[in-house]
């Protein structure tokens, strides 16, 4: 899938430029994609490391469990294929909420930890799991209490109350992430018997 | 609002380290080790992540997608969508920073507070960057065949943005 969209994204955009004439931004985008991604990675590298290690605090004293057994009457819901008590619930968790506050930084730390533990549980390595899919959709829906990247444009820009957006924001994120679960429990049965 | 959110995470930070030593666990090694995990991590995502960013940016650059509004325009006119929103909503899951930056414009000409820019705030805060989020994931831990995510995520994305439409004139 991620095959055919990424040859559909480079043919289309590298014929549309070559008809167009100009075929030197498919030159400069050569070079700069790779410094772009190099930056972002050089971005993510500290948080990651610093928050894997704030885990792993967690981890060992025993809190993480701690969390994951109190989570899991509600999560186990939509991860019925999660053992009770594992780890991940604790990761899935620590993402959801920092979502939640609109803290992405801390948010992508513990979801790549949460998709690891989940890759553990997972019989087939290079297959996603279907708890791999519903956590998935649980992190593209956005879910989130403060959308801070959102209020600070806002208050750049003098709004009147920039805050204002928060319930909508909630409202609507909270609504589509139920559809996606709903399609997700679908798509999941059609899937069947390969977990 | 903001008060919670900027102090979630020193609270959270405190609870841990407190907890563990409490615990008698070695806290400084314990951060250490589990911090070194960090490197082969990001370097599995660099990879998956180089090729996304290279797809997306050739075809973002190249600007085939202002034809595609173009040819959209008048149908969104005709079923009374305003048609400032059709970008915001296709750059969504594609691109955050492209999304970001049309929002920007769009306060400058609207301003943040107009029916428009609330609509394109609420589109922009109500979901995520689901190409980046999948190629991030799953990049990083190897998984291949990533089955149906990408339909059900984008299939999310279209319906947020519907859902969106409804919803935020009743809030204005």
């Amino acid at each position: 899938m991620i095959n055919k969209l990424w040859v559909g994204l480079i043919v289309i955009g590298s014929l549309f430029l070559i008809i167009t004439g100009r075929a030197d931004v498919l030159n400069a985008q050569i070079l700069s994609s790779g410094k772009a991604t190099l930056e972002l990675v050089m971005q993510i590298f500290p948080l990651v490391s610093l928050w894997l290690g704030i885990m792993n605090i967690a981890k060992e004293s025993g809190l993480l469990l701690k969390v994951s057994k109190l989570i899991y009457p509600f999560l186990h819901r939509i991860f019925p294929e999660i053992p009770k008590g594992h780890e991940s619930f604790g990761y899935i968790a620590s993402n959801i909420l920092s979502n939640m506050f609109g803290l992405g930084n801390a948010a992508t730390p513990f979801g790549l930890k949460a998709m690891k533990s989940l890759q553990s549980l997972n019989k087939n390595k290079e297959e996603a799991s279907h708890s791999m899919i519903t956590f998935l959709i649980i992190n593209t829906c956005g879910l989130c209490i403060i959308p801070t990247t959102i209020i600070s444009l806002r208050m750049l820009y003098d709004s009147k109350d920039p805050s204002f957006i928060t319930i909508p924001c909630f409202v609507v994120s909270f609504i589509s992430l139920l559809f996606g679960l709903m399609i997700d429990k679908i798509w999941r049965k059609k899937d069947g018997g390969s977990k | 609002m903001k008060m919670a959110s900027s102090l979630f995470i020193p609270i959270l930070v405190l609870v841990i380290i407190v907890y563990a030593a409490y615990k008698k666990v070695n806290v400084y090694d314990s951060f250490v080790s589990g911090a070194k995990e960090g490197l082969p991590m990001v370097k599995s995502m660099f990879f998956s992540l180089l090729a996304m960013i290279f797809g997306v940016n050739i075809f973002l650059k190249s600007g085939v997608i202002n034809y595609f509004f173009d040819f959209l325009r008048p149908l969104l006119l005709f079923i009374n969508i305003p048609a400032e929103i059709l970008p915001v909503a296709i750059m969504r899951p594609l691109s955050g920073s492209f999304g970001l930056a049309l929002l920007n414009d769009m306060y400058k000409v609207y301003g943040p507070d107009s029916f428009i820019s609330l609509l394109a705030s609420v589109i922009q805060g109500s979901s995520d960057t689901t190409i980046y989020v999948i190629t991030l994931y799953f990049g990083t831990i190897g998984i291949k065949k990533i089955k149906y995510a990408l339909w059900v995520g984008l299939l999310t994305d279209l319906f947020m943005v519907i859902v969106a439409l409804i919803l935020v004139p009743l809030f204005f």
